[in-house]
């Protein structure tokens, strides 16, 4: 037993899971730029929806409430999940998504450390299956002024009706990829748009994270460069989008850093990484392109986590020390 | 190595970048200070038959409570085959009747039956009589290095002598001179060898000779170059080819196994030894010892011992005898009580905390560090595991120590087993990385030991129904000997020819074929006993639980006892035979 332990840069999983939330920062502040305050209502409404339904499971559980709510799990769930819904979505499926997340993926599964699922893109899922219109509408990424405070707080509370919500939203590139007509929009790789300027920001936390060593290099590079290769492919086969379309549109770039990197729900093996990123990279081109969905990194990612105990077992195999025949003894 | 498998190590693709880790080293404070003789404590405590269960340390004590002993005097001899005498550290009255309210250093040795001795009278030490190592054999080297209780000084406190033996049996090339000391804190050896190299050169040569080793191969670190040269400058002058590598600082480099593969790129499974890859590994301190029982015929009473710590205002490496109360100690070196949060006899990482009240060097106590809260703060309440695969990378052994904690938290041990846990050497390098503050060398060393105490149980299952069957063999050729005796007897009593000198002859007329026939049965004997003698070193160099090691050793009584009835048959056939 270790009476020394390590003190920088990590010092503990709380300090890990503050980092993780701080680097979202970036990421966040573009989406508010582009889709207006209620991407900060999400955000907030996350934190406060999981922390809430994290305190009520853990007491349920008789568990102590203290050390786990600040070990600052459920506000990373909370962060991510509120910066994957679409702006300004009403508390009742935020809370919704938050009873998905934390009491369903998280505790049912035995708490931090036992999830199979990635517990914000469960929450995601189950909020996209379960409520598609909400979840579609989009606001114009017409920049911060988007929608009043009126708006803002009747769609908070889930007041607004549907022709208003209408008014104000648009499609995104990634639905415009589902429509005919959506090709002049998939043609240009503009790495000015709002899309790409977003995931240019959820980048620059990423990296932070690479540099701090808090994620595995091994799992974004993967995806990402699977990616790259298909979308090439698929562009020339079926003209699905460019390679920088696909990587700088949706959720890509933010579920290669943030999402896919959650060490819990992830192979812990390094060759099982290389697998696992490459699998959500396929997975997420095949939905993209042929799929239901517009985006498709909550199906992928969840698929993958199913398979990651698997790719551990597979890649790691049984240790040299235990196979080899003990020495003769002669 | 070549690019692509530097590459393919990058990518993590096929084995893994160094592993271990870099902590702090805070060897600063001590390592210039060279080594002080500590004055001759007022009394010593040593612990008898310690509840280590390791069978060196059992010993039967030789004197009485108010016995006079001579510092070096034997107090306690030998029980077994395995195990080490004790020899008094100072000269004084020997006092049993306090023996309750001592515990040595060790763990759950807080019932272990000690004994204090209160220095009284002369203190020259009684020696034994020098060797000279150049005529002297191996069994002489071996039987002295047994006689002055010898054990290893790095950590787990193995007798040399029973290591030199099986390394001479097994026949082995290379002698390590484990210099490493890599753990924080620790400067004993370093100390020693910047103003001692010489005795721990002629150590090794005393060592290497007997063993039979060809060459030297001394690792040290690259934070300790002064050492590094005077090693280098005693070395230069010995007889046999001699080498010096520097490693890079990073713990725990020397772990023996991942010292011998370092060094002389040999890699041995968990089931294998050292001898095994045909290597002696010995820490400096320990050459010394060996060096001052066959030069100076000093018996192992002494140690040299790092007092570390920041609630020391006066820290150093300190000669002093085995079972010197750390209390006092640590009090020459300046301990304040108020500052001291935490006493830990050995490192930081694989060392045990104990009471200032109960702890005395022991002849393993390499280091004693007198720890402020904020020098080893406590870390905070373990936390689950999160995964992040931190531990992976700092395993000397290449293990996934997240993977392995999965099953030893709920004590499934075969896969942990089938997951490399015997490879682990409980260095906890994992525990100082970890985010979560687990107990993972903690939980990986009672899982070993629960596998030990199963494989006992199954070995000593088995050695039952092995001995039943041979009791069952044995009766049923007993009985159709008789049988076979009475059917002859039968036979002769039908037969009606009259009883001739010729019939009384009949026993010595095959005298030739008996003595071949006992002569054969003679080396049989002999061979087992060999066979058991090397079985019973492996088991204990192994740490085998100590039932397994009882067992052996009656097998091996056994074999004895049949190699003396073999010799006394063939002596007695050797006798008659002529007379025929």
């Amino acid at each position: 037993m270790s009476y020394l332990h390590q003190t920088a840069p990590i010092a503990s999983s709380a300090r890990v899971m503050r980092s993780v939330s701080l680097a979202c920062l970036p990421g966040i502040a573009a989406q508010t730029w582009y889709f207006g305050a209620g991407v900060i209502t999400n955000v907030l409404t996350g934190i406060l929806c999981c922390c809430l339904v994290e305190a009520l499971m853990l007491a349920a559980r008789s568990r102590p409430l203290r050390p786990t709510l600040a070990d600052g799990s459920a506000m990373l769930t909370g962060i991510l999940l509120g910066a994957a819904l679409p702006a300004g979505t009403s508390v009742w499926l935020i809370l919704i998504g938050a009873v998905a997340a934390i009491a369903v993926a998280k505790h049912l599964y035995g708490g931090l450390g036992h999830n199979i699922f990635n517990p914000a893109m469960v929450g995601y899922a189950m909020l996209l299956v379960s409520f598609p219109v909400p979840m579609s509408l989009w606001p114009d990424a017409t920049g911060f002024g988007a929608g009043d405070v009126q708006n803002l707080w009747q769609g908070w509370l889930g007041q607004l009706d549907a022709s208003t919500l209408d008014a104000v939203s648009g499609a995104t590139p990634l639905d415009a990829l589902r429509q005919p007509a959506g090709a002049s929009v998939i043609g240009d790789a503009n790495l000015s748009s709002p899309w790409a300027i977003i995931s240019l920001a959820w980048l620059a936390g990423g990296l932070v994270l690479l540099a701090q060593r808090l994620i595995d290099w091994r799992l974004p590079l993967a995806m990402l460069s699977t990616m790259a290769v298909l979308a090439a492919l698929l562009n020339q086969v079926s003209g699905t989008g460019s390679v920088a379309f696909h990587l700088f549109n949706g959720a890509t770039i933010m579920g290669a850093f943030f999402i896919i990197t959650d060490p819990v729900s992830a192979p812990g093996h390094r060759r099982a990484r290389w697998v696992f990123g490459a699998a959500i990279g396929v997975l997420v081109m095949l939905i993209r392109g042929y799929g239901g969905y517009p985006d498709a990194i909550a199906f992928a990612v969840l698929l993958m986590n199913l398979s990651a105990p698997l790719l551990d077992q597979l890649c790691s195999g049984t240790h040299r020390s235990a196979t080899d025949a003990p020495r003769g003894n002669s | 190595m070549s690019t692509l498998e530097r590459l393919q190590r990058w990518l993590g693709l096929g084995g893994s970048c160094a592993p271990g880790i870099r902590p702090d080293t805070r060897k600063a404070r001590t390592r210039d200070l060279g080594i002080q003789r500590a004055p001759l404590p007022p009394q010593v405590s040593l612990a008898l038959n310690d509840n280590s269960h390791k069978p060196w340390a059992e010993t039967l004590l030789e004197v009485n409570d108010g016995d006079w002993v001579r510092a070096g005097q034997r107090i306690a001899r030998p029980v077994g085959h395995l195990a080490l005498p004790m020899h008094a550290p100072i000269s004084g009255r020997v006092n049993l009747t306090g023996a309750a309210a001592i515990t040595s250093t060790r763990e759950h040795a807080s019932d272990a039956p000690g004994i204090v001795i209160v220095a009284e009278g002369c203190q020259q030490i009684l020696t034994m009589r020098p060797l000279a190592a150049d005529h002297a054999s191996p069994e002489q080297i071996f039987e002295r290095i047994a006689e002055a209780g010898i054990a290893g000084m790095g950590g787990a406190g193995f007798p040399a002598a029973l290591k030199a033996r099986a390394a001479h049996r097994a026949g082995i090339d290379t002698l390590v001179i484990n210099a490493a000391e890599c753990e924080p804190y620790i400067t004993a050896d370093d100390a020693l060898l910047r103003h001692d190299a010489e005795r721990v050169v002629s150590g090794a040569l005393i060592l290497a000779r007997a063993t039979g080793a060809t060459r030297i191969v001394a690792g040290i670190e690259d934070d300790k170059p002064e050492a590094a040269e005077a090693l280098s400058a005693a070395l230069a002058t010995s007889s046999l080819p001699a080498d010096v590598v520097i490693i890079p600082t990073r713990y725990p480099s020397g772990g023996e196994r991942q010292l011998i593969d370092r060094l002389l790129a040999r890699r041995m499974t968990p089931q294998q030894l050292p001898v095994d890859a045909g290597v002696l590994c010995h820490n400096p301190a320990t050459l010394a010892a060996i060096h001052d029982a066959v030069i100076r015929g000093l018996p192992a009473i002494t140690r040299i011992v790092t007092l570390a710590g920041q609630a020391l205002s006066a820290p150093g490496n300190v000669e002093a005898r085995v079972g010197t109360p750390a209390a006092t100690l640590l009090a020459d070196a300046g301990l304040d009580t108020s500052r001291l949060a935490k006493l830990i006899d050995g490192g930081p990482l694989m060392g045990h905390q104990r009471s200032l009240a109960s702890a005395a060097t022991t002849p393993t106590t390499h280091c004693l560090i007198a720890a402020t809260e904020q020098e080893l703060p406590s870390p905070p309440p373990p936390s689950p595991c999160i995964r992040c695969n931190d531990c992976v990378p700092a395993c000397p052994a290449g293990l996934a120590p997240q993977q392995l904690w999965w099953h030893t938290r709920v004590e499934d041990d075969a896969r942990a087993k089938a997951h490399g846990l015997l490879a682990c050497i409980e260095c906890g390098a994992c525990d100082y990385v970890c985010p979560s503050h687990l107990p993972l060398a903690a939980s990986f060393s009672d899982a070993k030991r629960r596998l030990r105490v199963a494989d006992a149980e199954r070995a000593r299952a088995d050695q039952a129904r092995a001995r039943f069957d041979a009791r069952k063999e044995r009766m049923q050729r007993e009985h159709d000997e008789r049988e076979a005796r009475r059917q002859a007897r039968k036979a002769a009593l039908r037969r009606p020819a009259p009883k001739t000198p010729a019939d009384d002859h009949a026993p010595t007329s095959s005298a030739p074929a008996d003595l071949r026939s006992l002569r054969i049965a003679q080396a049989a004997a002999k061979a087992a006993l060999r066979k058991a003698e090397k079985a019973l070193e492996r088991a204990a160099q192994q740490q085998q639980p100590s039932e397994v090691l009882a067992d052996l050793e009656s097998q091996q009584s056994t074999a004895r006892e049949h190699l003396e009835a073999a010799n006394a048959q063939l002596d007695a056939a050797r006798q008659e035979a002529p007379t025929s």
